[in-house]
């Protein structure tokens, strides 16, 4: 048996290592952790022409970051994990990326289709469902890691496929959308999310976007080809869909539209629903329990959001193009335009803070986006922002529907 | 020296159809400050349902690839009267059709970059 002889380095190198561990140490030390913070008055404000979202604090009116690399975001939507923390953005190019909005960061990014409009997250979290119109269908991902886990084709008897649009989240992981040139509403449920099952309903003439009520229980399906919207009671699906505001055109020319309405939760308020007439200037206002007509307002322009302050009291209205300028308000007491704001060129979207008291808008043309107080209409903040689109803050985490 | 007749009956036909030829292949371009402001209205608000970067949407992709084998005149009735049973609106209240000419024009040749409106002035 032999003795290895231990050979130490000599004392004047670990002098040099020992103190190198010392500094390393104590420079760690007194680099100042990241603060705790909350994300509840966090969101993202896409900019569009630049594949980019800017982080932004509603508390401080601010940015936080920009983080690029999203690829084409024309049109692009985003949905929020449940927690709060994790953005997920839309892109029209099938883009679906994940961006932290605590390290400021995209943590995840696949591209999934060739053209898409938007998606949605299942009610727990688990589950992010997009919609595409190129190939047309719907595509479930893992929230966590972003897998594909189902891929549901919006295909017809005929082998044809369609655009999806109106995409919206259903309890017990359903997801409710509508094929465009099919003319169909679709539910399906992703409960076993590698086998997923689908419903199938009449919709009507060539549906454009569609929203859930905030409770969950009715979806109405907007449409450009005829004068009226679908409607389906999802507290009784035996009962399938009907038509509600039919004819609401009364046969007259329609006005062209140079963009097409957005519908989402966000224009039902006070027992009534306030929806985007097409090809004409007005918003139509429907009792959310009977589904009849009880009035309709005229606006400036072919309104694009009919969006309610978050009490209720107020619906703010924009235009598509060329009127994309204005932005008009309306008293939901006396049902009349109160106000009518110019607040900057190319007013593409307005999201409120969820109390109400303010609204960011994205003025797109003047690439900015700015920021007013709902009681006085003056403009009390706003900051750069290049092209500005969708504003989406992380309360939408906590509503069905968006 | 005398120009024969028919020589220049000639020369008076070919200058003609050469004339003719270069107006239809470049439609006549607008004034720059126009120009700049059909880039970004088409950019943007045709953007809206054919992409920012023509690649399609609820509207078809108007990529030249996909303009190739089109004839520009029914391009450029679509732009003016729109599509009748689609969501394609008329946009004659807003552009002229020489303007929509260019239009298409920039479209098959591969769409300018979009410069944005020029800044607003304080009279707003």
């Amino acid at each position: 048996m032999s003795v290895t002889k231990v050979r130490l380095a000599p004392p004047a190198v670990w002098g040099l290592v020992l103190s190198g561990m010392v500094m390393l140490l104590s420079a760690c030390s007194t680099t100042p952790p990241a603060p705790l913070r909350g994300t509840g008055d966090l969101g993202v404000v896409i900019e569009r022409a630049d594949g980019k979202v800017k982080v932004i604090e509603t508390t401080g009116r601010g940015v936080l970051a920009t983080v690029g690399g999203l690829g084409d975001l024309s049109h692009a939507s985003v949905v929020f994990s449940r927690d709060g923390r994790h953005a997920f953005v839309f892109g029209r190019d099938g883009g679906l990326t994940k961006v932290d909005l605590l390290e400021r960061r995209i943590v995840g990014r696949v591209v999934q289709a060739g053209n898409a409009i938007g998606g949605s997250i299942s009610h727990d979290g688990s589950l992010v469902v997009v919609q595409n119109y190129e190939p047309g269908g719907i595509k479930a991902f893992d929230a966590n890691t972003l897998e594909l886990l189902a891929d549901v084709p919006a295909t017809t008897e005929d082998g044809t496929r369609s655009k999806v649009v109106g995409l919206a989240d259903l309890s017990g992981k359903r997801f409710i959308y509508a094929l465009f040139e099919a003319g169909e509403i679709r539910i399906t449920d992703f409960s076993d999310p590698r086998n997923p099952v689908t419903q199938r309903f009449e919709g009507g003439k060539q549906p454009y976007d569609a929203l859930v009520t905030p409770d969950g229980r009715y979806y109405i399906a907007g449409l450009f080809g005829e004068d009226g919207l679908a409607l389906i009671d999802l507290w009784n699906l035996d009962k399938g869909s009907r038509k509600i505001l039919s004819g609401y055109g009364r046969g007259e020319q329609p006005l062209p539209v140079f963009k097409m309405p957005h519908l989402r939760g966000w224009s039902v308020a006070g027992g009534r629903a306030y929806l985007p007439a097409i090809g004409r200037h007005e918003v139509l206002v429907v009792d959310t329990d009977t589904w009849e007509e009880v009035g309709r307002i005229k606006v400036k322009s072919q309104p694009v959001f009919a969006m309610a302050r978050p009490d209720g009291r107020e619906i703010w209205v924009n235009f598509a193009f060329p009127d994309n300028g204005w932005v008009q308000v309306i008293d939901t007491v006396t049902g009349t335009v109160t106000d009518t704001l110019q607040p900057g060129r190319g007013i593409l979207h307005m999201e409120f803070l969820s109390k109400g008291h303010e609204v960011w808008l994205s003025a797109r043309d003047d690439n900015k986006v700015v920021i007013y107080d709902t009681a006085s209409k003056q403009q009390i903040g706003g900051f750069d922002s290049a092209s500005p689109s969708g504003i989406f803050f992380t309360t939408r985490a906590a509503r069905t529907g968006f | 020296m005398k120009v024969p007749p028919l020589a220049a009956h000639v020369a008076v036909l070919i200058g003609a159809a050469l004339i003719s030829a270069l107006a239809s292949a470049a439609p006549q371009s607008p004034a720059p400050e126009r120009a700049r402001e059909l880039v970004h209205i088409v950019r943007q608000d045709c953007g809206s349902c054919h992409g920012l970067t023509f690649k399609g949407g609820l509207g078809p992709a108007l990529t030249p690839e996909a303009l190739a084998d089109k004839p520009a005149e029914g391009l450029v009735a679509t732009i003016v009267g729109g599509r009748p049973g689609t969501p394609m609106p008329p946009f004659q209240t807003i552009l002229s059709e020489a303007e929509a000419e260019w239009i298409v024009d920039q479209l098959m040749r591969g769409f300018p970059p979009d410069a944005g409106l020029p800044p607003a002035s304080d009279a707003r």
